[in-house]
């Protein structure tokens, strides 16, 4: 090595200490910013369960609301989140994962159908109260639903849709053309390949998109309100299962109703201590059952097939 | 099967000018040329993979015993039926090794479990496998070797029985002795099917082909048996690809 030299060293290791510096810098930024995040959100949780978990019992889960906070009870709420996700999903998933399919398989590229593109993309940034005025006009008013299980499902259901539609045609993308080429290069139809090969390759992201969207349905609490779901509920909506034929009954669907997060806001909304005690105690529950249904979705995941790797 | 005036446009590019070319019953044809010179267009005329492709365009035809492909109410999933297609990186699907095969006569409609089990033995027989796999038929296609993956997706295509089978560098992504069982492969296939090999390994085309065209800039340049387009080749461009000072 020349003398010459000498001087550029000295220099690219004043460089390289500098680089290491900021690499430094940015490493405890990033792990504030995490620590930040993770902090408050396990603080939160665990407020929410000091709060509500002595509240929580069977004579909890099974009452009416009530005048009285230690006589109120969820029945109502819990049964009515649980019907309406049932709605919810079953128009939010088949519609979603259909849209996906098309769009990512079917459609010509047209301007017709890169505007829907366009809209799918921005319709799910759309606050979700304007979900609620919609449903309002349409299930409510123009479809006479009234201010039952079903609008209020189909409501959620709109809400989602996008999340679905998008996560589906994500996860449909990821699956190289090759894969494509393959099933066609054997005979199959556009139908054959998306049965046997797109969809079952694609079930792991599109389960992830439906619970997303799910979970976040399951919170919603304004265009619930809009749609004008009661927040006094003393009876349950009647049983989808009779005793004579044909034993199922959709009567359910056009029963009023209320939910989780209505429930608890209505609490929350009241003077007397003993109600906040309930609506963290019903916040444990809600928080129980979106872990329940991400559980659901992992283990559906493990059992369609694990990841695959292309 | 033949090609005539075959003209091939992706969008305003045209990679394909004029192509007349007689494919021989078994018998394995090899196309060879530099890269971006039409070549695995050209094959893909063949089966009509293209049309998967937007803003292409396809003039001319191309004849399967008589038949034009390209005619209007062609029905193409039975084209792609009678003419199968082997790609250029091992595309098996993440299914097991048998799921693989079995695809095939499914779409097909074949139900029946026996036969189903008989088609997926008899062409990974066929396909050189069979040993190597047959204790394994029900684990994940992913977890073979390169080499076995490919003669895999030679046995999915046997399973549907075609009358011709495209292959785009089969051999590009294996080491030479997996090459070597594919070749092998290819002489064995070639008294039951008529084979099309794009490659650009000029031994593997003098070797392994009986016909050899050769591309450049989507024009055939030049078409005959392959020991007279290797010994004596008329057109000095191909003589300068055979022999490495082009391209």
């Amino acid at each position: 090595m020349s003398h010459a030299k000498t001087p550029n060293v000295v220099e690219m290791r004043k460089r390289i200490a500098l680089n290491k510096t900021r690499d430094y810098i940015f490493w405890v930024i990033g792990l504030l910013s995490t620590l930040i995040g993770f902090v408050l959100l396990f603080t939160m949780i665990i407020d929410l369960f000091i709060d509500g978990f002595p509240r929580l019992s069977g004579q909890f889960l099974l009452s009416y609301p009530s005048r009285f906070p230690e006589k109120a009870g969820i029945l109502s709420a819990w049964v009515g989140t649980t019907l309406v996700m049932i709605v919810t999903a079953a128009t939010a998933v088949p519609l979603g994962i259909g849209a996906g399919i098309y769009l990512e398989e079917y459609r010509r590229k047209n301007w017709l159908t890169h505007l829907i593109e366009i809209n799918m993309n921005n319709l799910a940034g759309v606050p979700s109260i304007i979900y609620g005025l919609l449903a309002l006009g349409v299930f409510v008013y123009f479809l006479k639903f009234g201010e039952s299980i079903l609008t209020g499902g189909l409501t959620l259901g709109l809400l989602i849709l996008p999340m679905v539609v998008i996560a589906t045609r994500e996860s449909i993308r990821a699956i190289p053309n090759s894969i494509r080429e393959a099933s066609y290069a054997l005979g199959a139809t556009k139908w054959q390949t998306i049965k046997d090969h797109i969809l079952p390759y694609s079930s792991g992201g599109i389960l992830t998109g439906m619970i997303i969207g799910l979970s976040r349905a399951i919170g919603e609490t304004a265009p619930i309100i809009t749609v004008g779901a009661l927040t006094f509920i003393a009876f349950l909506p009647s049983s989808p299962i009779t005793p004579e034929f044909p034993f199922l009954s959709f009567k359910w669907l056009l029963d009023p109703f209320t939910v989780m997060p209505i429930q608890m806001f209505n609490w929350i909304s009241r003077p007397q201590k003993g109600f906040h005690v309930n609506a963290a105690a019903a916040g444990v529950i809600l928080l129980f059952m979106t872990l329940l249904m991400n559980a659901f979705a992992i283990y559906m995941r493990y059992k369609f097939r694990k990841r695959i790797k292309w | 099967m033949e090609s005539q005036g075959l003209h091939f446009y992706y969008g305003a590019f045209q990679a394909l000018k004029d192509i007349n070319l007689v494919i021989k019953a078994r018998q394995i044809t090899a196309l060879i040329g530099p890269s971006g010179c039409g070549k695995s267009t050209f094959l893909r005329t063949l089966n009509r993979l293209n049309d998967l492709i937007p803003h292409t365009r396809v003039q001319g035809t191309v004849r399967l015993e008589g038949e034009d492909i390209y005619q209007p109410g062609m029905d193409v999933v039975s084209l792609r039926q009678r003419v199968g297609m082997v790609f250029q990186r091992p595309n098996p699907f993440p299914k097991s090794i048998f799921e693989n095969v079995a695809f095939g006569p499914r779409v097909l409609g074949v139900h029946s479990k026996v036969e189903i089990e008989e088609k997926v033995e008899q062409s990974l027989k066929a396909a050189a496998l069979w040993p190597e796999v047959s204790d394994l038929l029900h684990k994940d296609a992913l977890g073979l070797a390169l080499g076995q993956q490919q003669r895999l997706c030679i046995a999915r295509v046997l399973a549907v029985e075609p009358e011709v089978i495209l292959m785009d560098e089969p051999c590009s992504a294996l080491d030479p002795l997996a090459t070597l069982k594919i070749e092998e492969l290819m002489q064995e296939l070639k008294k039951n099917y008529t084979i099309v090999i794009v490659t650009h390994n000029m031994q593997q085309a003098a070797r392994a082909s009986d016909w050899t065209g050769f591309f450049l800039l989507g024009e055939l340049l030049e078409y005959g048996v392959t020991g007279d387009i290797f010994t004596r080749p008329k057109d000095s461009r191909t003589e300068n690809y055979i022999t490495g000072r082009y391209g």
